[in-house]
């Protein structure tokens, strides 16, 4: 590189080189996400004019028994879908990482079959489920009879209770290849000698996994972490597909997404308001970046990256 | 020395067990798309009284084929799907390679929080600024177009491009490019050599970016949702809302929208995962 001195005009060719990225995504995301976050303080009016209401549009979606009691249930829906995916979802996906890393002649195999739900569009996959588990087809029953769990069996998408679990369970099958795939680029990376040394002093496959592979993988269970987090305010369009923008029975499977759906283009008797579905879009934009924050103060500060 | 019995058991065990749950697994995995593609060949009736039979020559129909075949517009969401995610694909390559080459190679006063700028984008769904992107479409005409879905999953992509196109930039030796300079090549010329150096990270980049895109409800529902601009997923979508009893036809279009995407993976699937397990994503 020239070495350049003070004051010397800045380099043409670099912001040739910038400059379309900068210019597409500050028009197309940035810009719309700001003026999104504005809207969000104002009103809007029958002739469409916009009028600075201050912090009411929050006020309304905290106490108004139109929009509260909706969006509590949606955010309290969203953590347990998180939740959900965190247990189970990225404890498979470690275990079979874990699994496919030890080696051996079946792995590629066993590696593109696992991954090959997540690559299908989620629309195709909450109509397969959604065959799966009816009970007019029953398959899921037929199924479950074969191991004796035919009782087990009842219409887990159509209960208020059972709706969200199962919707959570579907898309936990989908992406389990994403947390799988990461844990395993992390563990294959992780040195012979480290492990050998391990297994030399007499430690179990078990112990060498827990001592020594995953402390060396933590920064990857944190980038797990918070990308199932941000992905889980993604979840729109598995639960439209499978319950529609009411997620119903009786809103139990509604999320901030479908909430956010609605709210901004109405339903059968509301009509959409723009500016309360910037509000609600706001609040997930809030609920996300406390996420992403907690995770570069608290975790990634304190876990190291080893350099292997 | 023979191994003793135990040691032996133990290996086995060793061995045995992992297989057993990965096999396992991958017949969780499997098995919700086989019983959609076996059923969607067999008759009405045979997908109701046998459904975990492969097709017989008693039971073979493409009945559901033929009505897929002679209703839907699924030619057209295919055509627009592809047209969509390739355009976004080769330009979010594209312009994010030049912006990656900007960060990874040039010194410059900035450089460190224009990359952080552009790293934000991964950490915040474009979707919460859906208010704002349906307004500037309304405003820029582009609502019900191609190019307006285009222009969203460019900039959606962008982030994650750049950041890992960043990291591939970065490992490429310093001595080819000055070597280059030396020879008088201009800087846009060097960034045209350095261009297909960094293939190995494109497998990465399709699973992260482009199968988002093809797989996309949200943006096609908001922004292009007229019968001309639908998507294969959008499509799918709308079309089997329609067709909930025909059995048949549901199993058909759900095998016609997966065929592509299965095809394209087992096609690439090599190739993606050597370069996200090649340190394009860490």
């Amino acid at each position: 590189m020239q070495p350049s001195k003070r004051r010397s005009p800045f380099p043409v060719h670099i912001l040739v080189f910038l400059a379309p990225a900068v210019l597409l995504y500050t028009l197309f995301m940035v810009i719309p996400l700001l003026n999104s976050l504005r809207l969000s303080f104002f009103e809007i009016g029958s002739e469409n004019e916009l009028s600075f209401s201050g912090l009411q549009n929050y006020i309304k979606l905290f106490t108004d028994s139109n929009f509260a009691p909706f969006f509590w249930r949606a955010l309290k829906n969203n953590f347990v879908f998180f939740a959900v995916h965190m247990l189970v979802q990225n404890s498979i996906g470690l275990l079979l990482a874990a699994l496919l890393a030890e080696g051996g002649r079946m792995r590629n195999f066993f590696r593109t079959i696992l991954f090959m739900p997540t690559v299908l569009s989620v629309v195709i996959i909450g109509f397969i489920w959604q065959l799966i588990l009816n009970p007019l087809w029953g398959v899921a029953e037929g199924m479950l009879k074969a191991v004796g769990l035919g009782d087990w069996f009842g219409p887990w998408l159509g209960k208020p209770e059972s709706a969200l679990i199962t919707v959570a369970l579907i898309s936990v099958w989908q992406f389990v290849g994403i947390p799988m795939i990461l844990f395993y680029a992390a563990l294959i990376a992780i040195p012979d000698d480290l492990t050998e040394a391990a297994r030399v002093d007499g430690a179990t496959g078990w112990s060498t996994f827990w001592r020594v592979k995953f402390p060396l993988i933590l920064p990857t269970v944190g980038i797990v972490a918070v990308l199932t987090f941000v992905g889980n305010f993604n979840a729109f369009d598995l639960i439209y597909t499978m319950k529609g923008a009411n997620a119903g029975p009786d809103f139990s499977a509604d999320i901030m997404g479908t909430l956010f759906y609605r709210t901004f283009f109405g339903q059968q008797l509301q009509l959409g308001n723009p500016t309360m579905g910037a509000t609600v879009a706001a609040m997930m934009f809030l609920v996300i970046l406390t996420g992403v924050l907690l995770y570069m103060f608290l975790w990634a500060r304190r876990v190291q990256t080893y350099e292997m | 020395m023979r191994p003793t019995p135990a040691y032996r058991l133990q290996q086995f065990l060793g061995k045995g067990i992992p297989i057993t749950i990965l096999t396992t697994y991958s017949l969780i995995a499997l098995f919700p798309i086989v019983m959609i593609l076996m059923n969607s060949f067999k008759a009405k009736q045979a997908i109701f009284g046998a459904p975990f039979q492969f097709p017989t020559s008693e039971t073979f129909s493409l009945i559901g084929y033929e009505t897929v075949a002679q209703r839907s517009t699924f030619p057209t969401y295919f055509l627009n799907s592809c047209i969509v995610t390739f355009t976004a694909l080769i330009l979010a390559l594209f312009i994010g390679a030049m912006a990656a080459f900007a960060l990874a190679e040039y010194d410059f006063r900035g450089n460190a929080l224009v990359a952080l700028y552009l790293a934000i984008g991964i950490m915040i769904p474009i979707r919460l600024g859906t208010v704002g992107i349906l307004r500037l479409m309304v405003s820029l005409k582009l609502v019900n177009t191609l190019t307006g879905l285009i222009l969203i999953y460019v900039a959606q992509s962008l982030p994650l491009t750049i950041f890992i196109l960043t990291q591939f930039m970065r490992q490429i030796p310093k001595d080819l490019k000055d070597a280059m300079r030396i020879d008088g090549a201009s800087e846009y010329r060097i960034f045209g050599m350095i261009l297909p150096l960094v293939r190995p990270a494109i497998g990465a980049i399709a699973i992260f970016t482009m199968i988002p895109i093809w797989n996309d409800l949200w943006f096609p529902l908001i922004l292009a949702p007229s019968a001309k601009t639908a998507t294969v997923t959008l499509g799918v979508q709308q079309f089997l809302g329609q067709w909930v009893s025909d059995w048949n036809a549901v199993l058909s279009s759900l095998t016609l929208a997966m065929i592509p995407i299965l095809i394209m993976y087992l096609l690439f699937s090599g190739q993606m995962i050597r370069s996200i397990t090649a340190g394009a994503v860490k």
